[in-house]
């Protein structure tokens, strides 16, 4: 195990390298000028030439690049050219928000799919099977945005009982920021809940017709020992590397969800910075994440050892 | 089973509902999140609705675009139009406790004028130097008569910060501004909130009746309509025009609209590059007249608008005082669009419609296409985002354009940029000596009865050329809390806090 973790971790240096030139390249390929629209609407020829100059918009790309890379290996993201805020306290600010959204529609998304995939394995046919699947493509079917817009209606509006929108850290107000983090979460955590499910019940289907499934059956034990411990344990390998995915994918940001509550997440700054040409804000904002996606699948793969004893092997 | 879980969930979530707010505080949705805090760097629109808590100007407009005194108690103009001397207010300091005198203006308006960066410098040009005349006085010489410094001065240009602060924080200090307005900045958390709190030495504090204000930016019209409708916020900007009907029988809710400054239009390239002389509207005046002819720009503003604009021909909208009478708006009348394409000798002329990929702009494209094929057009629309298409008309690479502007208090403002020759706005590459010659008599003339008809004059040339095709002026939708009072329609579309309250 630690002759695996070691060559991960090897892997995970070119990895970051080739995935910063990716962002710093694919972003140069955007049309039209940064310092054109961060000049704002007067476009002042004097404010366009000065923030060509601030950017290092007429430097070759090589060189642009290499003042970026120098800057990040000393902790230096660079500042927004249109808040002025430094890119590392935008990180700061969004990060928890992200990460809490992210573990919180994760927790519902767990809570809902595992049990509903399991339930629709166990009673294929039943009436349970029927429930869990149509749960499943209300999920699926369900757009976040128009889900949200509802929730803010029924909930908010109507009944009043949660803010429409906004965020507020646990710190300061812990029942303030449960309340406005539910809704999206939930909007969120739904959409994957359903395709936890439905890989639950396909793996648990394979697991539960395997010999050693029957064995444990046949040895007398409980219907409930066999589901849980042995044929779940089995199945759950390919739910890890799916919800790893998942997370990675919340992480790097839930746009519209974050639109429609306002939360000040990754997804929303990284939109709103790729449409205002914000360039160094989109860059230190993917390294981050994609630093997150890799240390996931890291985290994920070493999660297959706890499960499965015969990969330690 | 049921109903106890529904108990259940109820308890929950009116468990986790947030502590009433208190009344001293007021919650304003934006539309956006702001740029930078400074008002010399500062470039967006919503961000000059922020600056309306923090930083008082020179000078303001009223309701009627009249200037009115801010900072500033009185200005005079000198004979020859070359110096404004203007006397200070002299109970004002600034949020650090600084006093606010003829050296602070000083150092802000060469501030505004020298900072590397700065989107002031273009409208300050004209201002040579500024003299201390004496603590409460300061003297701005100018190289030329400039009659629309005074509606500079009473936006961005004339705002005051604290010389301390600004000297303090450098090129940083729009993430600590520092001004003398009614309220005084706590802390921004990007695309999230902005808060201020009350300053107490407010020189006009007995007008103030909120502790804290809280800018909030939520996008999405709905749910900032929702916001406000289940009372997390009271008072958003830009209300949705398919939202204003409904609105009207919400008890609890006002609304108000006001009429911008600016303008929608479709500025056609008629010089700005080669592609001018390539296609017939941009080659023939006859045929951009035929265009013009051919939309029914009241049938626009319904279906792109909700009827939630004023139609016009110009820069200025038809209830400005400087609107030009002799250039009346044409009705829609496609026969005559369609004599004057075979006098141009061009049956169906086609070309290519540039729009913003915003949902305004994509319908105002398709609805233009459909009016302009009466008479024979053949519009094919070119969605394009934003940076995009700047980048595009900055380069000259378009036919036609849909373009807002969102307008300044003088109609300098909204035709010098955009018809002189030259100029970093005048995408439609417009060009004409004795325009510009106008033009520039306009920007030294005070005497308003004067500049309207040299305006006259400009709109005679200028829109029968039709660079620019101009279509409507957008209302600025405001919804509100009932019980708030004192919210004054200023047509720039900047919420004034002096004098709010709820009642």
């Amino acid at each position: 195990m630690f002759e695996f973790l070691v060559k991960r971790l090897f892997t995970i240096v070119p990895t970051l390298v080739f995935v910063s030139m990716l962002i710093f390249g694919l972003q140069q390929l955007l049309p039209g000028d940064p310092a054109m629209i961060l000049a704002g609407e007067e476009r002042d020829p004097q404010v366009v030439a000065y923030l060509r100059a601030k950017l290092h918009l007429d430097e070759p790309l090589p060189v642009r690049y290499a003042i970026w890379v120098a800057g990040v290996l000393q902790g230096d993201l660079g500042e927004s050219v249109r808040t002025q805020l430094p890119v590392r306290d935008l990180i700061a600010q969004k990060l928890p928000v992200t990460l809490e959204l992210a573990a919180l529609a994760m927790l519902i998304a767990l809570a809902i799919g595992i049990p509903a995939g399991v339930v629709s394995a166990v009673g294929r046919g039943s009436a349970w099977d029927y429930g869990a699947n149509l749960l499943a493509l209300w999920g699926l079917s369900t757009p976040n945005f128009w889900l949200g817009i509802l929730m803010i209606l029924l909930f908010s509006v109507h009944l009043g009982w949660l803010p429409a929108s906004g965020y507020e850290s646990p710190l300061v107000d812990l029942q303030a920021n449960l309340a406005a983090m539910l809704m999206p979460a939930f909007v969120l955590g739904n959409a994957i809940a359903a395709v936890l499910m439905r890989h639950t019940r396909s793996a648990m289907l394979q697991v539960l017709g395997a010999d050693y499934v029957r064995t444990a059956r046949a040895k007398g034990l409980r219907e409930r020992v066999v589901v849980l411990k042995h044929a779940l344990r089995n199945a759950l390998t390919p739910i890890i590397t799916l919800g790893a995915l998942e997370l990675g994918t919340l992480l790097s940001g839930a746009v519209l969800t974050e639109q429609v509550f306002t939360i000040p997440g990754f997804g929303k700054l990284i939109v709103d910075s790729v449409f205002n040409r914000d360039y160094a804000v989109v860059q230190g904002v993917v390294l981050v994440t994609a630093s997150a996606y890799i240390t996931l699948n890291l985290l994920a793969d070493l999660a297959y050892f706890m499960v499965n004893p015969r990969l330690r092997a | 089973m049921k109903k106890p879980f529904c108990i259940g969930l109820a308890a929950l979530l009116l468990a986790l509902a947030p502590v009433a707010l208190q009344a001293q505080t007021l919650r304003i949705g934006l539309a956006e999140d702001p740029d930078v805090l400074d008002p010399t760097l500062a470039r967006s629109f919503v961000g000059r609705l922020v600056f309306a808590a923090m930083c008082d100007k020179l000078l303001d407009i009223d309701e009627k675009l009249a200037i009115v005194p801010q900072l500033a108690s009185s200005y005079e103009w000198s004979a020859d139009g070359k110096t404004l001397t203007m006397k200070l207010r002299t109970d004002v300091s600034f949020h650090d406790g600084e006093k606010m005198d003829a050296a602070a203006v000083k150092f802000n308006l060469e501030r505004h004028k020298n900072m590397a960066g700065s989107n002031r410098s273009g409208e300050l040009r004209p201002v040579a130097s500024v003299d201390v005349v004496d603590g409460a006085t300061v003297r701005l010489n100018l190289t030329a008569p400039f009659a629309p410094l005074l509606s500079v001065l009473a936006d961005r240009a004339g705002m005051m910060v604290s010389p301390k602060a600004a000297q303090a924080g450098g090129a940083n200090f729009g993430t600590k501004p520092v001004c003398s307005g009614p309220f005084r900045f706590v802390e921004r958390v990007a695309q999230d909130r902005m808060v201020f709190e009350r300053f107490a030495n407010y020189w006009n504090k007995s007008a103030i009746h909120f502790d804290k204000i809280i800018y909030q930016p939520i996008p999405d019209a709905t749910v900032r309509l929702a916001n406000l409708k289940s009372g997390q916020l009271d008072f958003v900007e830009r209300v949705a025009p398919s939202d204003m009907e409904a609105l009207k029988k919400e008890s609890r809710i006002k609304t108000a609209r006001i009429t911008e400054i600016g303008y929608q239009g479709i500025t056609i390239n008629v010089g700005k590059s080669e592609q001018a002389q390539k296609n017939p509207l941009g080659r023939d005046a006859r045929v951009r007249e035929a265009f013009e002819l051919s939309l029914d720009r009241q049938g626009l503003a319904q279906v792109v608008m909700d009827n939630e604009a004023l139609v016009g021909n110009q820069w200025v909208a038809p209830n400005n005082s400087y609107y030009a009478k002799n250039m009346p708006m044409p009705k829609r009348n496609v026969e005559r669009a369609r004599a004057l394409l075979k006098e141009a000798g061009v049956s169906n002329p086609s070309f290519t419609l540039m729009t913003p990929t915003t949902s305004d702009a994509q319908r105002l494209a398709l609805v233009v296409q459909a009016m302009s094929r009466d008479a024979g057009f053949d519009v094919k629309i070119q969605s394009t985002e934003f940076a995009t298409s700047l980048n595009l008309a900055d380069k000259g690479e378009f036919d036609a354009y849909v373009l807002a502007w969102s307008g300044r208090a003088d109609p300098d403002g909204n035709l010098y940029s955009f018809h002189a020759c030259k100029q970093p706005l005048n995408y439609a590459g417009y060009c004409s000596a004795e325009t510009d010659e106008l033009i520039n008599k306009s920007r030294a003339v005070r005497d308003p009865v004067e500049r309207k008809k040299l305006f006259e004059q400009i709109a005679a040339r200028v829109i029968k050329e039709r660079p620019v095709v101009y279509l409507y002026h957008r209302n600025w939708l405001w919804a509100y809390n009932a019980k708030l009072a004192g919210v004054r329609n200023i047509p720039d579309g900047l919420l004034r806090l002096t004098g709010l309250k709820m009642n």
